[in-house]
């Protein structure tokens, strides 16, 4: 049976336990489901946050994220993967992204989420700039996620 | 060939993309980005720190010493902050 990928791309938010359900219902192979969401917060150091707004390159997002998707599942036993990653304006509390793996067993899925994650964070092309009471501004990539991503590339 | 530009590389030329023409001289993404930032104000703004910026061709990521030879489109932007 195909291992069924899930990849969109959409400003509408999603539910992550119907996410979840979708990829679980009906299956008796899946041992283990690992989720991540990614939520807007209310403030960056000192400063509050009215929104986030995304950006991303149409197009190539997808075929990133794809790409990534068919790394992950020849790196691991996966039998389900879901990513959905919002875009246009989204406030604190909101949902931006969610990544949902799943194993029959707990590692591959684990380590499969943490993997889509940080090399989303590195190269899917999205942009993510902030509203405050400051104006708005883009916030600046961090060196921390390039070696989260290269870290995998080491093993 | 279309060049299209994302966040505030879009914001500082003042177009999302545009079709371009640059002489057979400019062979690499390097050099586009050097005769880019040759072509007014805005541009130059956009392009004043070359190392910082990215490029992809046709969707797929590529280094500045990437020949451009080919290319249908090419993106220009700065580090990516999704997920």
């Amino acid at each position: 049976m195909a291992i069924p990928v899930t990849i969109r791309i959409q400003e509408a938010d999603f539910d992550v336990a119907r996410e979840i359900a979708a990829l679980t219902k009906g299956r008796t192979d899946i041992g283990a489901v690992v989720s991540f969401s990614g939520i807007c917060r209310g403030s960056e150091g000192d400063e509050a946050i009215a929104a986030l707004t995304l950006e991303h390159y149409p197009g190539m997002a997808e075929a990133e994220i794809t790409r990534h998707a068919q790394t992950a599942l020849s790196r691991w036993p996966l039998t389900g993967l879901t990513v959905i990653h919002r875009v246009g304006r989204i406030t604190p509390g909101e949902n931006i992204v969610l990544v949902v793996t799943a194993s029959a067993h707990r590692q591959a899925a684990f380590e499969a989420a943490e993997f889509l994650m940080d090399y989303l964070k590195a190269n899917a092309p999205f942009w993510k700039r902030e509203e405050s009471a400051g104006g708005t501004s883009w916030i600046d990539a961090r060196e921390h996620d390039d070696q989260a991503a290269a870290r995998w590339t080491k093993s | 060939m279309k060049v299209k530009y994302f966040a505030w590389v879009r914001e500082r030329i003042g177009k999302a993309e545009e079709t371009i023409e640059p002489p057979a001289s400019v062979r690499t993404v390097e050099d586009l980005i050097g005769w880019l930032a040759r072509q007014g104000e805005t541009y130059a703004h956009a392009f004043e720190t070359p190392r910082v910026i990215r490029a992809a061709i046709d969707h797929a990521h590529v280094k500045s010493d990437t020949v451009i030879t080919g290319a249908r489109e090419i993106a220009f932007f700065p580090p990516m902050t999704g997920g």
